[in-house]
């Protein structure tokens, strides 16, 4: 009788099982489009607008102001991060049939961890220095440039929470691989 | 053998809780009053959110992994705790990524958004905020050796399996 009782359990959780690497696999194709739209967004982030900024007899002067992503160094690194990342979900969503299954989904597990890191990292320095320049400092006399540059700003503030969205996916997807690893998994494939 | 391990990870979590306190404590205490052509200029932590969510994260880091060294092993709260143990090792990682930002425009400026460099005129402070990333990265990596130690012993010795 207990050795029935026992043996559905164990079937019970591989059914289980098979529904979290499915999921593994929704959740990774959501993370690759939340990155590529991320580093999409934010690097084709351009803005110009052109003033009057001096008046020579009657003619005015006018000057361009151009702002774009690669003027600062924390947005380079965004996209940079959100590139990879989503490279790297399209190499193993390509590649999930093809290499051994058991070896693969260690790997994939620990370069998830990685991966995550980078993004997380990305993630939050593109926030801080969007707050910045949203809101300035007036101690160390930086003024604010949203005002200036508003359409800049919103493309900016749309393609970190695109990114934010990755970051929790692939939160939600390391939780994931962690759950399917526990000693009684006999599943193959990732 | 459970004994050693259990030594191990108190002895890991004591360690990063007491990086991850030093790290808060030197954001906390870094602070520089300077008088710059007649004008009074102070820095300090609080006057950049950033910096504030940097001595928030580690502090909650320190408070915790004091506090999770009472969790049984093997009940449903070490799970939960395996789980907050991830996501608090991210809120750390985007906490050093947030104000090693801000401290590189403090350092280089940023002339297209018209923000000057500040560091030439507050230098003390500067340097007090880089010991303070420092201590934060180092905290970090042991926070990050805590679990995946901690991880290692509930895979090899106890079962997550749902059905038991």
């Amino acid at each position: 009788m207990d050795l029935e009782q026992g043996k559905k359990a164990v079937c019970r959780v591989m059914q289980l099982k098979d529904k979290l690497i499915s999921l593994q696999s929704v959740l990774r194709v959501a993370a690759l489009l939340a990155t590529t739209a991320a580093a999409v967004v934010m690097g084709m982030n351009k803005q110009s607008y052109t003033a009057v900024v001096a008046i020579i007899g009657t003619r005015p002067v006018t000057q361009t102001f151009t702002t774009q992503f690669k003027d600062t160094p924390a947005f380079v690194y965004f996209v940079i991060a959100n590139a990879i990342a989503s490279g790297y979900n399209l190499a193993v969503l390509v590649t999930r049939r093809l290499l051994q299954p058991r070896a693969q989904s260690l790997a994939v597990h620990l370069l998830d961890m990685v991966i995550l890191a980078l993004l997380a990292t990305g993630s939050a320095t593109a926030a801080s220095i969007a707050e910045l320049g949203k809101n300035g400092n007036l101690h160390a006399r930086w003024n604010p440039v949203c005002d200036k540059f508003g359409s800049f700003c919103n493309h900016g503030v749309i393609a970190l929470v695109s990114s934010f969205v990755g970051v929790a996916l692939m939160l939600a997807l390391n939780l994931l691989s962690a759950a399917a690893k526990s000693p009684h998994s006999n599943v193959s494939g990732q | 053998m459970a004994k050693v391990h259990r030594l191990m990870c108190a002895v890991l979590r004591f360690a990063a809780a007491g990086a991850a306190g030093a790290a808060a404590i030197l954001m906390v205490t870094s602070r520089e009053t300077t008088s710059f052509f007649g004008i009074e200029m102070e820095a300090k932590y609080s006057y950049t959110p950033s910096f504030i969510f940097f001595v928030v994260a580690y502090a909650v880091a320190c408070a915790y992994s004091l506090l999770v060294l009472l969790v049984p092993d093997g009940s449903p709260l070490s799970r939960l705790a395996l789980t907050a143990d991830v996501v608090l090792g991210m809120v750390l990682t985007g906490a050093v990524a947030a104000t090693g930002a801000i401290s590189e425009v403090a350092k280089n400026g940023n002339s297209h958004a018209g923000w000057l460099p500040v560091c030439g005129q507050i230098q003390a402070y500067c340097n007090h905020v880089m010991g303070a990333l420092i201590a934060g990265f180092v905290a970090l990596s042991v926070h990050f050796l805590a679990v995946l130690y901690s991880l290692h012993v509930v895979m090899t010795y106890t079962t997550i399996c749902p059905c038991h």
